[in-house]
C-alpha cells in the first residue's frame, strides 16, 4: 500500500530544516561539552586514584585465581565436593552470625527509639520551635554523615573491644538515618486530625500521640525493618575494627590466607543477608499489604 | 444543650459481634509481638555485654575524648590530608562511573520487559543480589589481594559493589518505562536494538543519570571508610590517627569529611535537578 506524501514546497521546507538542524546542533553541542567535561573529570580522578591499567591487566589473573583458591580445599579438591570439611567451623560461624544479627537488632532498636523521640522536633509541621528544629536536624545530619565504622573505631577505644562498640555505632548511625526518614513521613501526614485534637484542647504530646502517631506508625515500622536489613550488612564488617560479630573471623581468614574459610564465611554471610531480605520483605508485606512497601 | 441519648450497647453487641469480641488470637497478637521484640532486645543487651558500669565508664572516656578533640587541628599534615581527600573523591567518582558503565547492559538482561523468560532472568538477578550482599569493605579486602594496597583497590571495590546495586535499580527503571514508545519503534520497522536505543533509552537515561549522581554522593561516604582496610583515601589517615590517639587530628579529619560530603551533596542535587527537572528523585 503506497500513499503519496505531499512534500512542502522547497523554500518553506529549507527554512524548517534549518531551524530543526539549529536546535539539534545546540543540543548536540551541549551533550558533547557535557561528555567532554565528564571525561576530563574521570581522567583527573583516575590520576588521583593511581589507576594503573597495566597493574590491573597484569594482576587480573590474580582475581580469577583468588576465587579459584578460595574455592579449593587444602587437599586440592573443590570445596563443594566435601561440604563437611569446607564448613568445618559451621557451629562457630553460625554463632557469630547470630551475634551479628543481634548487634544489628539491638542497634536498630536503640536507633529507632532515639529517632522516634527526635523526629517530631525535626518535622516542619510538628516542630514546636524553629531553633529546636534546626539543631535537631543538624544533629541527625551529623549522625548520618559520619560513617558507622568511624564511630565504631572511636567507641572501641572508649568502651573497649567487643560487640558493645558495634551496637552503639550502629545505633548512632541508625538514629541519623531513621530520624530523617521518620520526619519526612511526619511531614507528609494529613493535618486535619491534628487540628481536631488541638481544638479539643490537647497538649502537644497528646496531639502527637492521638493525631500523628496513628498515621505514621506503619511507615515507621517499615523503615525500621529496612534499616535492620541494611544494618545486618553493616554489622558484618564491624568486626574488622574489633567491634564484634563475624567480621573479626573473616578478616583473620583473609589476612592469614585461610582460603576455603573465606569462601565459607562469605557464603554464610550472603545466605544470611538473603534470608533476612526475604524475611523482612514478608513482614513488611504482612504489615501493610502489598501496596505500601516503604 | 441536649445530651445525646445513651447508645444502645446491647443492641450493637448483638448486631456486630465481630467488632466487640475479636478472637483471642487477634487480641493477643500485638502485645505478644511487642513482648517478643522486647525479650530479644533484653537478651541482646545481656548477651552483648551491656552493663550500667561499662556504659558509665565508657561515656566517661568518651567525654574525655570529645574534650581532647577540641579544637580540631591538622598539625603539619594538612597537605597530606587534602591529597587524601582528593583521592577519596576520585575513588568515589571513578568507582561509580565504572559500575554504571558495566551495569547498564547487565540490567537489560535483568528487566522483565526485555527478557521475559524467567529462566534467564532469575540467575542474573540472584547474581546481582549476591554481589550486593557482600559489603564494600569486604570487596576492598579481596581487591587488595589482586592489585595491592592503594586507592586503585578502592576504586574496584566500589565499582563491584555498586555494580550489584545499579544492576537492580536500572532494571527496575527499565521495567517502569512506558511500553508504547517501544511499540511505536517496532511498528515503524525497528529491530530489537533499535527498540532499546530509541524506545527505551530516552525514557530511562534521565532516571539512571539521577541515580548515578545520587550514588556518587553516597559513595563519597563509603569511600571515606575503605581506607580503614588499606584501600586508599582519607579513611587510612583517619584510622591511623585514631589508633595513635591524636584526637585533634581525628576531629579535623571528621570535619573535612563532613564538609566534603556536604559539598558533593549540594553539587549533585543541583545537577540532578538540572537533568530531570524539579521532580522527586529515585
Amino acid at each position: 500500500m503506497t500513499i503519496a506524501v505531499s512534500i512542502l514546497p522547497g523554500p518553506q521546507l529549507a527554512a524548517l530544516n534549518a531551524a530543526y538542524r539549529k536546535s539539534v546542533a545546540r543540543k548536540r553541542l551541549r551533550l558533547t561539552l557535557g561528555a567532554a567535561l565528564i571525561f576530563a573529570a574521570l581522567v583527573v580522578a583516575s590520576v588521583g586514584a593511581e589507576v594503573n591499567l597495566r597493574t590491573f591487566f597484569n594482576h587480573f589473573g590474580n582475581f580469577v585465581s583468588y576465587f579459584n583458591r578460595i574455592f579449593t580445599l587444602e587437599n586440592g579438591s573443590r570445596v563443594w565436593t566435601d561440604p563437611g570439611e569446607w564448613l568445618w567451623g559451621f557451629k562457630k560461624w553460625a554463632w557469630l552470625l547470630g551475634e551479628t544479627m543481634l548487634i544489628s537488632y539491638v542497634g536498630t532498636l536503640f536507633g529507632a527509639i532515639l529517632a522516634f523521640a527526635l523526629n517530631f522536633f525535626a518535622a516542619e509541621n510538628t516542630s514546636p520551635a524553629p531553633w529546636l528544629r534546626f539543631s535537631v536536624k543538624r544533629f541527625l545530619e551529623f549522625c548520618r554523615t559520619v560513617p558507622g565504622i568511624v564511630f565504631a573505631l572511636i567507641f572501641v577505644i572508649a568502651f573497649g573491644l567487643g560487640p558493645m562498640a558495634g551496637v552503639l555505632a550502629i545505633a548512632i548511625h541508625s538514629t541519623g538515618a531513621l530520624g530523617k526518614q521518620f520526619s519526612e513521613i511526619v511531614e507528609n501526614i494529613e493535618m486535619k486530625p491534628v487540628e481536631g485534637v488541638r481544638s479539643a484542647g490537647a497538649s502537644w504530646i497528646a496531639c502527637m500521640r492521638f493525631a500523628v502517631l496513628p498515621q505514621v506508625a506503619a511507615g515507621f515500622a517499615g523503615y525500621s525493618l529496612l534499616r535492620f536489613e541494611i544494618n545486618v550488612r553493616e554489622a558484618s564488617v564491624m568486626g574488622f575494627v574489633g567491634a564484634g560479630g563475624i567480621g573479626q573471623e573473616l578478616i583473620v581468614a583473609v589476612r592469614k590466607f585461610y582460603y576455603s574459610d573465606v569462601s565459607a564465611i562469605l557464603l554464610m554471610i550472603v545466605v544470611t543477608v538473603f534470608v533476612i531480605d526475604i524475611g523482612t520483605g514478608w513482614i513488611r508485606g504482612r504489615l501493610f499489604g502489598k501496596d505500601r512497601h516503604a | 444543650m441536649t445530651k445525646l441519648p445513651a447508645p444502645d450497647l446491647d443492641g450493637l453487641h448483638t448486631r456486630y459481634p465481630d467488632v466487640f469480641e475479636r478472637p483471642l488470637s487477634a487480641q493477643l497478637a500485638t502485645p505478644l509481638m511487642l513482648l517478643g521484640a522486647f525479650g530479644i532486645f533484653v537478651f541482646g543487651l545481656v548477651h552483648l555485654g551491656f552493663s550500667p558500669a561499662r556504659m558509665l565508664s565508657g561515656l566517661h572516656q568518651l567525654g574525655w575524648i570529645t574534650l581532647m578533640m577540641i579544637p580540631p587541628d591538622p598539625g603539619s599534615s594538612l597537605p597530606l590530608y587534602l591529597t587524601a581527600l582528593g583521592e577519596t573523591l576520585s575513588i568515589a567518582l571513578l568507582g561509580t562511573a565504572i559500575a554504571a558503565v558495566f551495569a547498564l547492559p547487565v540490567s537489560l538482561l535483568a528487566a522483565k520487559n526485555i527478557v521475559p523468560s524467567n529462566i534467564f532472568r532469575f540467575p542474573v538477578r540472584r547474581f546481582l543480589d549476591s554481589i550486593r550482599g557482600v559489603d564494600t569493605l569486604i570487596w576492598a579486602l579481596v581487591w587488595i589481594n589482586v592489585v595491592g594496597l592503594g586507592p586503585f583497590a578502592g576504586v574496584l571495590a566500589i565499582a563491584v559493589s555498586d555494580f550489584g546495586a545499579f544492576g537492580k535499580l536500572f532494571s527496575e527503571a527499565i521495567e517502569a518505562a512506558d511500553r508504547k514508545q517501544v511499540e511505536g519503534i517496532r511498528a515503524s520497522g525497528g529491530n530489537a536494538l533499535h527498540e532499546i536505543r530509541f524506545g527505551l533509552m530516552p525514557q530511562v537515561l534521565p532516571v539512571i543519570a539521577g541515580q548515578v549522581l545520587y550514588f556518587i554522593e553516597s559513595n563519597t561516604r563509603s569511600a571515606t571508610i575503605i581506607g580503614i582496610v588499606g584501600a586508599g583515601g582519607i579513611g587510612l589517615q583517619l584510622a591511623e590517627q585514631i589508633r595513635v590517639l591524636e584526637w585533634q587530628k581525628v576531629s579535623f579529619l571528621i570535619l573535612m569529611i563532613l564538609v566534603a560530603v556536604a559539598a558533593i551533596d549540594w553539587i549533585s542535587s543541583k545537577l540532578r535537578f538540572a537533568i530531570i527537572g524539579r521532580r522527586a528523585v529515585v
